[in-house]
């Protein structure tokens, strides 16, 4: 039950806001903020351990029964710590949108509930046809977001992301049904529930189909190449608070998805695709990495950096070994922050200087010593410096992939060095140097505020506490990880035997 | 044979449709009076629809050689009454300020609906045809119906022309395929023609068949406006008031629709392979034509006249995993996109003609700018239908789409499914254009007729997004319905 708590605060929780507005114009994000920080303290409830199979919250009833479809929630560790991301991100969005957005307010934190009211339904279903339809459900908010309060090229942005992810969406839901009609075949009965799916046979060319119809809308999502370049238009046209949200979150539900449904629904179809995954995962790296060191669009560049760390998550997945999936998962966690705390530093940027061209920018820490300290620390962490989450979640990820697949892993590390040369470019163009202003208008370049010193303080501490603790993280997604392996397991031996 | 009391009793909706024309030209003659000649129309296709809801449970009979009244010709009975009684109810603010007789609009619209009534409880040639015409007759006149005014804001003549010439064209085409068969089986009840395959009854062969066949399809695609027979289609969109343009997009289709399934179900004429290619490739190229000539359409209405292409192309691929899913969930998915798609396009029309009259239309995209922040109900009505047009979860449309993919799943159409994905995928394009345009700023000049926005039109709109909403996310009721009424097909 609690797990429908959650999604229905946010859900109402965005109605509240959309008609504060006519209360006062300050009270929608009030309202936003007080829903969001109620999942979050309710989501502590979920903390304890769970039952045999790792799951620490159910809830089932009737939906559709003609078609075997329910409202089935559940939540194991993995889902919680998504889930935990989630609301917190949602509080940091909240916080980059509290100053920018002052144009139809309600509507915004309208669409900012929903989204995260998805993205929790996303991450707690386990339904299929329920899953589905939250992820769609997710998009229609994101798209207004980026269609209202984006930038100059919004309206070209906001459509490729929506198409982009709608038309692959369509061949996920065909290859859900296919799945469900596999187990009406197979077992006589129509069914949508995820643990039913498991017990569905799915080897054969036609299972390989069907896994490339999810695997082709988590690769969309992820984003991977070559279906990243909705990516870095959604990015540099959306508001800051929709960056957030997007790199933060949006993107983890594809890895999510990965884990979740593709693997361990098609095992066979899986190993066998691997080392195409794991080849597309070591292309994401580099050539995203290149072409971020090409873009002078301050946004695009850090949009192309999050395909590339995305990259390693990727190649943790299909790895499928225990070390592997942490990292992949804790690179999901750290990049969720690294990669937010980013945007809004490129947000604040825009917001006070009006343009995002890093070739007019330079020379900046003599005026804003506290930002450029903030992105030293955030450049530091993407580029896997140890100590912070990043790191252990990269290394974790290519300790995995080794023991799988050491040709793609090596090449995936050369990663890590255009990482550190990305990151280090972009702080000597913006904040080294010497400083000029000819081509904007600097008389709003101020330092950064108390506020948004508070939410960049809050995501460093959690950067740290990933580096310095990671244990307490990887101690919660542990059962969870190793009910999926163990689910695997029968299929990677047998086909381990096939092989000797 | 003889007509007993009983039957009677099982005809009533329609003899209630049919009273309530007479009732409604009696009141006009006694007096011209344009509310009362509304109202009358409205409250008797209420009483119809409530009367078909009555009977549903329970009913399943042949009522004379030409009607079936069971439970699957009540629910669309009941369906096209509530259209058309919703459709009066928005036409009313549309017509009020026509500068020539409005009353006779109502006569036309109610013996449309007779034909349409007439059409779903069709199992024969005979009653088939005369509903058809019957339907089509009242709609030439719906179409023309502003061409006396001084002020008509469409082009009324060229529209009613076109349609009356190519309309007539199809049905003669129809008639003709209907005598081929007649020809051949000597009944013309939709009775089964597989048994001809065997050459035992007719004895004028295979070929003879499929051709008679051909015809009847190619005369029913033309009424359907599926690709190649849609060239009609924009031009009288565009050129009829928008409330006849309502009336033809839904309730005109989606009678047609139900004539089709009953005869391709009863004939079995999928068992034809010529047939099944036929219709095969019928569906993918109005799901490529629609979705793709829609693209760049400025008017509203054309833009909704292609979208309807590509729609009853979608409908084309149920129509066909029926012949090769097991059990009913093709008819089903028909069924159920069917309804789906009346409450979408009723409630894209009615917001179009909510903000029209009979002398002005607002019915170019850009007209649409800036109506989200300037009537944010209406335009989250209309993005609500938009979405489900684009088959975005929460909305109906959704689920019909869900129901298309499964049949055509169960039947294994891969390649129809594809074009599905491709024709879904360029549709979401225009449908977010029209979208996008609504979030756009209000543009300073231009000031909007609110004549058209009564509380009963409101009341119309508000219903049907509700059912939009509520069988999006809660369709098991429906679901369940449909399973039981698809049992008669």
């Amino acid at each position: 039950m609690i797990l429908v708590t959650l999604i229905a605060i946010l859900f109402i929780g965005g109605l509240v806001a959309w008609f504060s507005e006519r209360i006062s114009p300050t009270m929608p994000r009030l309202v936003a903020l007080i829903a969001v920080t109620l999942d979050l303290l309710l989501m502590f409830s979920l903390l304890g351990a769970g039952d045999a199979g790792g799951w620490v919250a159910t809830f089932e009833a009737d939906w559709i029964p003609r078609f075997g479809i329910s409202f089935y929630f559940a939540a194991d560790g993995l889902s919680v710590l998504l889930l935990m991301l989630t609301a917190f991100l949602g509080i940091i969005a909240i916080g980059a949108a509290w100053g920018e957005i002052k144009e139809r307010a309600g509507f915004f934190y309208f669409n900012l509930l929903w989204t995260l009211a998805g993205v929790l339904g996303v991450f707690t279903a386990l339904d299929l046809f329920l899953f589905f339809f939250f992820w769609e459900v997710m998009l229609i908010p994101m798209y207004l977001i980026i269609a209202i309060w984006g930038h100059e090229n919004k309206h070209y942005a906001a459509m490729k992301f929506f198409i982009f992810t709608q038309v692959t969406g369509m061949l996920m839901l065909i290859s859900i049904l296919v799945l469900a009609y596999f187990h009406y075949v197979q077992k006589g009965s129509l069914s949508f529930n995820y643990h039913d799916l498991l017990n569905v046979s799915t080897a054969g060319s036609m299972g390989m189909w069907v896994m490339l119809g999810f695997f082709l809308s988590f690769a969309t999502k992820l984003p991977s190449v070559p279906f990243h370049s909705w990516l870095p238009d959604a990015h540099s046209q959306a508001p800051t608070a929709g960056s957030v949200i997007l790199a933060g979150i949006l993107l983890k539900t594809g890895a999510y998805g990965l884990i979740r449904f593709t693997v361990p629904l098609f095992p066979e179809a899986s190993m066998a695709f691997a080392p195409y995954a794991m080849a597309l995962a070591a292309i994401s790296i580099l050539y995203c990495a290149k072409v971020a060191f090409a873009q002078t669009d301050i946004k695009r560049l850090i949009a192309y950096t999050s395909v590339s760390h995305m990259g390693f998550v990727t190649l943790g997945i299909y790895a499928w070994n225990e070390q592997a999936l942490q990292g992949a998962i804790m690179t999901m966690l750290a990049h969720g922050l690294s990669a937010a705390a980013l945007f809004m530093l490129a947000g604040g940027l825009q917001h006070r200087i009006h343009t995002r061209d890093m070739s007019q920018m330079g020379g900046f820490w003599a005026r804003v010593p506290r930002m450029t300290a903030v992105a030293i620390f955030f450049s530091v962490a993407a580029l896997g410096m140890p100590g912070l989450g990043n790191f252990i979640g990269e290394f974790l990820a290519l300790i995995g992939a080794f023991q799988a697949n050491i040709t793609m892993t090596v090449l995936a590390a050369f990663g890590l060095i255009l990482a550190s040369v990305y990151s280090l470019w972009v702080l000597q163009k913006v904040f080294q140097g010497e400083y000029r202003n000819t081509d904007f208008d600097d008389s709003h370049l101020t330092d950064l505020n108390r506020r948004e010193m508070t939410y960049f303080a809050l995501m460093m501490v959690g950067l740290i506490w990933m580096g310095m603790y990671p244990q307490s993280f990887l101690n919660m997604s542990e059962p969870a990880l190793n009910q999926l392996l163990t689910s695997t397991q029968g299929v990677a031996v047998a086909l381990l035997q096939g092989a000797l | 044979m003889t007509i007993t009391a009983a039957d009677i009793y099982l005809l009533l909706p329609l003899l209630l449709v049919t009273g309530t024309v007479v009732v409604a030209m009696t009141a006009i003659g006694v007096k011209r009076d344009y509310t009362s000649a509304a109202i009358i129309t409205i409250t008797g296709l209420l009483i119809a629809a409530i009367a078909a809801a009555v009977l549903m449970p329970g009913t399943n009979q042949q009522v004379t050689p030409l009607l079936i009244i069971d439970q699957y010709s009540l629910f669309f009975t009941v369906v096209t009454c509530a259209s058309a009684m919703f459709i009066a109810i928005l036409s009313y603010p549309y017509l009020l300020a026509l500068d020539d007789n409005r009353e006779e609009y109502y006569l036309l619209l109610g013996v449309a609906t007779v034909g349409a009534v007439v059409m779903v409880s069709s199992n024969h040639f005979v009653s088939a045809i005369l509903g058809l015409e019957t339907m089509s007759m009242s709609l030439y006149g719906m179409v023309a119906y502003t061409v006396h005014s001084r002020s008509a804001a469409q082009h009324p003549l060229e529209a009613s022309v076109k349609y009356l010439v190519l309309s007539a064209a199809a049905s003669g085409i129809l008639l003709f395929g209907m005598a081929l068969v007649y020809a051949q089986t000597g009944t013309l009840a939709f009775s089964s023609l597989i048994d001809l395959a065997d050459s035992s009854r007719g004895d004028l062969g295979n070929g003879f068949t499929v051709v008679a066949l051909l015809m009847i399809t190619a005369g029913i695609a033309f009424k359907l406006s599926l690709a190649p027979f849609h060239i009609w289609t924009p031009d009288v969109y565009e050129g009829s008031p928008l409330p006849a343009t309502t009336y033809l997009a839904t309730i005109g289709k989606v009678a047609m629709f139900v004539i089709l399934l009953r005869f391709m179900e009863a004939s079995e004429a999928l068992a034809f392979e010529g047939i099944l290619t036929i219709l095969s490739l019928i569906a993918v190229t109005s799901i490529l034509a629609g979705n793709l000539l829609a693209l760049m359409q400025q008017n509203l209405k054309r833009l909704l006249a292609y979208s309807s292409i590509a729609h009853m192309g979608y409908i084309l691929i149920a129509i066909i995993a029926s012949y090769y899913a097991e059990g009913r969930i093709g008819i089903e998915a028909v069924t159920f996109y069917l309804l789906a798609y009346l409450i979408m396009s009723l409630g894209t029309f009615g917001v179009a003609s909510m903000v029209s009259n009979s002398s002005k239309e607002y019915d170019s995209v850009d007209d649409y700018k800036g109506l989200f922040w300037r009537q944010p109900v209406l335009a989250a009505i209309f993005t609500a239908m938009m979405l489900s047009l684009a088959g975005i979860p929460l909305t109906v449309g959704f689920i019909g789409k869900f129901y298309l993919f499964f049949a055509g799943v169960e039947g294994a159409l891969w390649m129809l499914l594809a074009a599905m994905v491709v024709g879904s995928g360029i549709g979401l394009y225009y449908y977010l254009r029209v979208i996008y345009r609504m979030l756009e700023p209000t543009p300073e000049s231009g000031a909007f007729d609110r004549s058209g926005q009564t509380a009963s039109a409101f009341g119309v709109v508000s219903v049907l997004f509700v059912l939009l909403l509520v069988l999006g996310v809660y369709p098991a009721p429906v679901i369940d319905l449909i399973e039981a009424i698809s049992a008669y097909i």
